[in-house]
C-alpha cells in the first residue's frame, strides 16, 4: 500500500528515523550538562584562553589530538584520569575528536612549562625529536583582536573584566594557543590527587652496569634532552652537569616531578628505564 | 508507447562534477597521506594538514558522491516515474549552487573557517546554502515523484526518498548555531550534549547519505546491467525498513567509553550489531539476484563494478559493528583502523557503485559506446587494488598501535611511549600512500575514458571486447 502512496511512504520513514534519534539524541539532553553531571570546580574559559581555543579549532587539531580520556588502564596512566561530564560544560563546540595521530590533549594542561610549549609549537622537532606534527610558527605572527574576544565572551555568557581584555592587546594567537593548552583537563584537582610516589628502599639495580649507562643516555636523549640539553648541559630547564645528589633523589625528581618548577613526572617510563637514565646520569656528574 | 523527454542534460553536468571534484578530493587525500611521513610537505598554515584534511572528507562526501548522486537521482527519478523532471530550471539552479558551496567550502576550509565538527566544517553561511541546496532538490525529486505516470514505486526511490528527509533533519538540527561574525560561530550545544549530537549526525550521514543513497543506485543498476530483476521485492522491503528504523540508535558507538551516558552506549552498540540483518538482507539479495548470472562477471564489466562494491558493503558492516562492541572499541578507537575502516566503505563500496553507475549512463549521456572496455577494466582493478592496500595496510598499522598504545611492563608502567608508537606507524603510512597513488592512477584512467567517449574519439580496436 505504501508502495503506492508516496505521501505515506514518507511520513512511515520520517516516524522510523525519528524514534532513535528522539530516544538516543533528544533524550539525553535531560541527562547531561544538569546538576547530576555538574561538577564545582569547573570554570569557564578567560579571554585569552578563548581566543586560544578558537585558533585550535581554526588550526584543526581535533584532526590528529583527541580531548577524552577513556577509563581504561592504560590510558589512565599515560594521560592522567580519566575525563568527566562535567569538565565539558563549557565546550562549544566540543572537541573530543575521533583520532589520535598525536597524544590525547584532554590533560597536558600543567604538563609541561609554558616554555615547552612555545618552543614545541615552533618546531614540534625540537622538543618532541621523531614527531611527525608540522611547525606552527606562524602563529607568532597573528595577534589577537581584543574586541572580537569581548563579543565571543559575550555570545557564550562567559564572565570577563575590561583588565582581561585590555590585556589581550599585543597578544599573539601563540600566547591563546599556550594558555589555552594549559587550561586543558585542569579545572579538577586530579594531578594532586593521582601523584605518583616512590615508596620505601630505594637500590639502584643497575650500579656499576655499563650498558645500563648506555642504555641511559639514549634514553636521556628521547625524553630529557630537549629541556636540559645534549650532555646535560642545560636549555631552558636547569643544567645536570654537576648536581652530585645521591642517586635516590634523582631517582624521586624523575618519577614524581617538580610540579612548581614545570618539571613533568615520568613515571610512565617505569622504574628500570628511570633507572637507567639516572646511572647515565651520575656516570656524566662533573665536580663543581 | 511516447516517450517522455526526460532531462539527461543535467544528468550529464552533475556528472561531470562529480568526477572533478571527486580527483581533487583523492589528490588532496594523497597529499595529506605524504604530510603524516613528512611533515616538511605542510607549507605554512593554508596548506598544513589540519586544514587540508577536511577539504578532502568535504569533497569527497559532498563534492563526489553527493554530486555523484544528484546524478544518480535526478536519472533514476525520471526513468522510474516514466516523467521528466518537474522543474528544468531549478535543477539547473541546484547545479550552480552546488558548485558554488563546494568552491566557498575549500577556500574557507583553507582560510581556517571552521565549526571543527566531523564532516560538518562549514561555517554557519554556507551551512544555510547547503540547506537551500538540498530543499531544492528534495522538492524535485519529490514532485517528480508525485507526478509519476507508475503507480508502483521501486525499491530504488524508497531510499532515495528517506535519504531526502533524513539528511535534512541531521544537518539542520547538527549545524544549529551561534553566530558571532560572518565567519565564526558557536555549537547551540556543549560539550557531551554537542558530541552526542555530532555523532547522530555524524554516522548517520553515513547511513543518510552514503548508504541509502549507493543502495538506491545498486537496486536500480545491477538489475538493469545483467538484465534480471532484482532477486526479491520482499528482501528489499525488510532491508529498507529495518535500516531506516535501526540506523538512528548507534551513532553513539563512536563515542564508547567517553562520558556519553552508559545506556546510550550500550544502545547504540546493541542497534550496531543488529544492523548486520538489513545490511545483508541488501548483500544476499544483490547476489541472488545473480543466480545463473554469474558468468557475466567475466563478459560484463558494469557487473563486476556492482558485485565487488555490494561485497565492500557486506564486508563493511560486518567490521563496523565488530568495532562497535565496547571491549575491542577500547582497543582499536582512535587508531590507524579507523581510517582502514572508512576508506572501505568510502573506496571499496561507494566509489565502485559510482563508477559502476557512471559507466553504465556515458552511452546514454553521450549518445555513443564507452570509449574503451579494457581501459575501464584496468580503472577496476587499479582502484580495486589501491582500496585494498590503504585498507590492509591500515588495519594492520592499527593493531599495532593499539598493541603499543596498551602495553604495560611487569611493574605496571608503559612499555612504549607514545612517540615509538608514531614512529612505528611510518612503514604503513608509506603503504597507504602507494594505495592512494594506485587508486588515483585508477580515477584518472577512468576520466581520460570519459573525456574519450564525451569527445566522440574513435573506439580502439578492441571494441569486440565490449560487453
Amino acid at each position: 500500500m505504501w508502495e503506492k502512496n508516496s505521501v505515506l511512504l514518507l511520513l512511515l520513514a520520517t516516524a522510523a528515523i525519528m524514534v532513535g534519534t528522539v530516544i538516543t539524541m533528544v533524550l539525553p539532553f535531560a541527562y547531561v550538562n544538569t546538576d547530576r553531571d555538574a561538577i564545582e570546580s569547573v570554570v569557564p574559559y578567560s579571554a585569552l584562553e578563548l581566543a586560544g581555543r578558537d585558533v585550535y579549532i581554526k588550526e584543526g587539531c581535533n584532526n590528529c589530538h583527541s580531548q577524552t580520556v577513556r577509563p581504561l588502564v592504560a590510558e589512565v596512566i599515560r594521560y592522567g584520569d580519566y575525563s568527566k561530564s562535567g569538565e565539558f560544560v563549557y565546550d562549544r563546540p566540543h572537541l573530543w575528536g575521533s583520532r589520535r595521530t598525536g597524544p590525547d590533549l584532554a590533560r597536558v594542561g600543567g604538563k609541561y612549562p609554558d616554555q615547552w610549549h612555545y618552543e614545541h609549537m615552533r618546531d614540534p622537532a625540537s622538543m618532541a625529536p621523531g614527531t611527525n606534527m608540522p611547525p606552527y610558527d606562524f602563529l607568532d605572527n597573528r595577534e589577537v583582536d581584543p574586541e572580537l574576544t569581548r563579543r565571543k565572551m559575550e555570545v557564550l555568557g562567559f564572565p570577563y573584566t575590561e583588565e582581561e581584555i585590555r590585556d589581550l592587546e599585543g597578544k599573539t594567537d601563540m600566547d591563546a594557543m599556550v594558555a589555552y593548552l594549559q587550561k586543558l583537563g585542569s579545572d579538577i584537582p586530579w594531578r594532586e590527587q593521582e601523584r605518583v610516589v616512590a615508596v620505601g628502599e630505594l637500590t639502584n639495580p643497575f650500579a656499576g652496569d655499563p650498558a645500563a649507562i648506555a642504555e641511559g643516555l639514549e634514553l636521556y636523549d628521547r625524553n630529557c634532552a630537549a629541556c636540559h640539553g645534549a650532555g646535560l648541559s642545560g636549555g631552558f630547564a636547569a643544567d645536570l652537569s654537576a648536581l652530585n645528589y645521591p642517586e635516590e633523589v634523582y631517582f624521586r625528581i624523575i618519577h614524581e616531578g617538580i610540579q612548581p618548577l614545570g618539571m613533568p613526572d615520568f613515571a610512565t617510563l617505569g622504574s628500570e628505564r628511570i633507572w637507567k637514565i639516572v646511572n647515565y646520569l651520575e656516570s656524566e656528574q662533573v665536580e663543581p | 508507447m511516447d516517450k517522455p523527454e526526460y532531462n539527461y542534460e543535467i544528468v550529464k553536468h552533475f556528472v561531470h562534477w562529480s568526477i572533478l571534484w571527486g580527483v581533487v578530493a583523492v589528490l588532496v587525500g594523497v597529499v595529506i597521506s605524504f604530510q603524516l611521513v613528512m611533515p616538511q610537505l605542510n607549507f605554512g598554515e593554508y596548506l598544513s594538514y589540519g586544514r587540508l584534511r577536511p577539504v578532502h572528507t568535504n569533497a569527497g562526501i559532498f563534492g563526489f558522491a553527493v554530486g555523484g548522486f544528484f546524478a544518480l537521482f535526478y536519472y533514476m527519478a525520471q526513468r522510474l516515474c516514466r516523467v521528466p523532471i518537474w522543474s528544468n530550471g531549478l535543477a539547473r539552479f541546484q547545479l550552480w549552487l552546488f558548485n558554488i558551496v563546494i568552491v566557498l567550502s575549500a577556500v574557507t576550509l583553507l582560510l581556517g573557517f571552521s565549526q571543527s565538527k566531523e564532516y560538518h566544517e562549514m561555517e554557519w553561511p554556507i551551512d544555510i546554502l547547503i540547506t537551500v541546496l538540498w530543499v531544492a532538490f528534495t522538492i524535485n525529486i519529490l514532485m517528480t515523484i508525485f507526478r509519476r505516470r507508475e503507480a508502483q514505486m521501486y525499491i530504488s526511490l524508497w531510499f532515495m526518498m528517506a535519504s531526502l528527509i533524513g539528511v535534512a533533519v541531521l544537518f539542520v538540527v547538527n549545524g544549529l548555531s551561534v553566530p558571532v561574525t560572518l565567519f565564526k560561530s558557536y555549537s547551540a550545544f556543549a560539550g557531551t550534549n554537542d558530541a552526542n549530537v555530532q555523532w547522530w549526525y555524524g554516522h548517520n550521514a553515513v547511513a543518510m547519505v552514503l548508504t541509502l543513497p549507493p543502495l538506491a543506485v545498486f537496486y536500480y543498476f545491477l538489475p538493469k546491467s545483467t538484465g534480471v530483476p532484482i532477486y526479491s521485492h520482499r528482501l528489499g522491503m525488510v532491508a529498507f525498513w529495518s535500516l531506516v528504523f535501526m540506523y538512528l540508535w548507534t551513532g553513539a558507538h563512536h563515542l564508547l567509553w567517553t562520558p556519553i551516558p552508559d545506556w546510550v552506549q550500550t544502545l547504540a552498540m546493541a542497534f550496531s550489531v543488529l544492523l548486520i540483518a538489513p545490511s545483508w538482507a541488501s548483500v544476499i539479495n544483490g547476489y541472488l539476484s545473480m543466480n545463473g548470472q554469474w558468468h557475466q562477471m567475466r563478459e560484463n564489466y558494469l557487473v563486476k563494478f556492482f558485485i565487488l562494491a555490494i561485497t565492500f558493503y557486506g564486508l563493511q558492516t560486518l567490521q563496523g559493528p565488530l568495532q562497535a562492541i565496547r571491549s575491542f572499541s577500547g582497543f582499536i578507537h582512535y587508531t590507524e583502523w579507523v581510517p582502514g575502516h572508512v576508506h572501505m566503505g568510502t573506496m571499496g563500496w561507494i566509489s565502485l557503485v559510482i563508477f559502476g553507475a557512471f559507466y553504465y549512463l556515458a552511452p546514454r549521456i553521450y549518445g555513443r559506446e564507452l570509449y574503451s572496455v579494457p581501459l575501464a577494466n584496468l580503472h577496476f582493478w587499479l582502484v580495486l587494488v589501491g582500496q585494498l592496500i590503504f585498507s590492509v595496510s591500515m588495519w594492520i598499522a592499527g593493531v599495532v598501535q593499539a598493541s603499543m598504545w596498551h602495553s604495560l611492563n611487569d611493574d605496571g608502567s608503559l612499555t612504549y611511549t607514545f612517540m615509538e608508537a608514531v614512529q612505528a606507524m611510518h612503514p604503513y603510512w608509506g603503504m597507504r600512500s602507494v594505495g592512494g597513488v594506485i587508486y588515483l592512477l585508477g580515477v584518472v584512467i577512468f576520466i581520460y575514458n570519459i573525456v574519450m567517449t564525451a569527445r566522440g574519439a574513435q573506439t580502439p580496436r578492441n571494441a569486440a571486447m565490449r560487453a
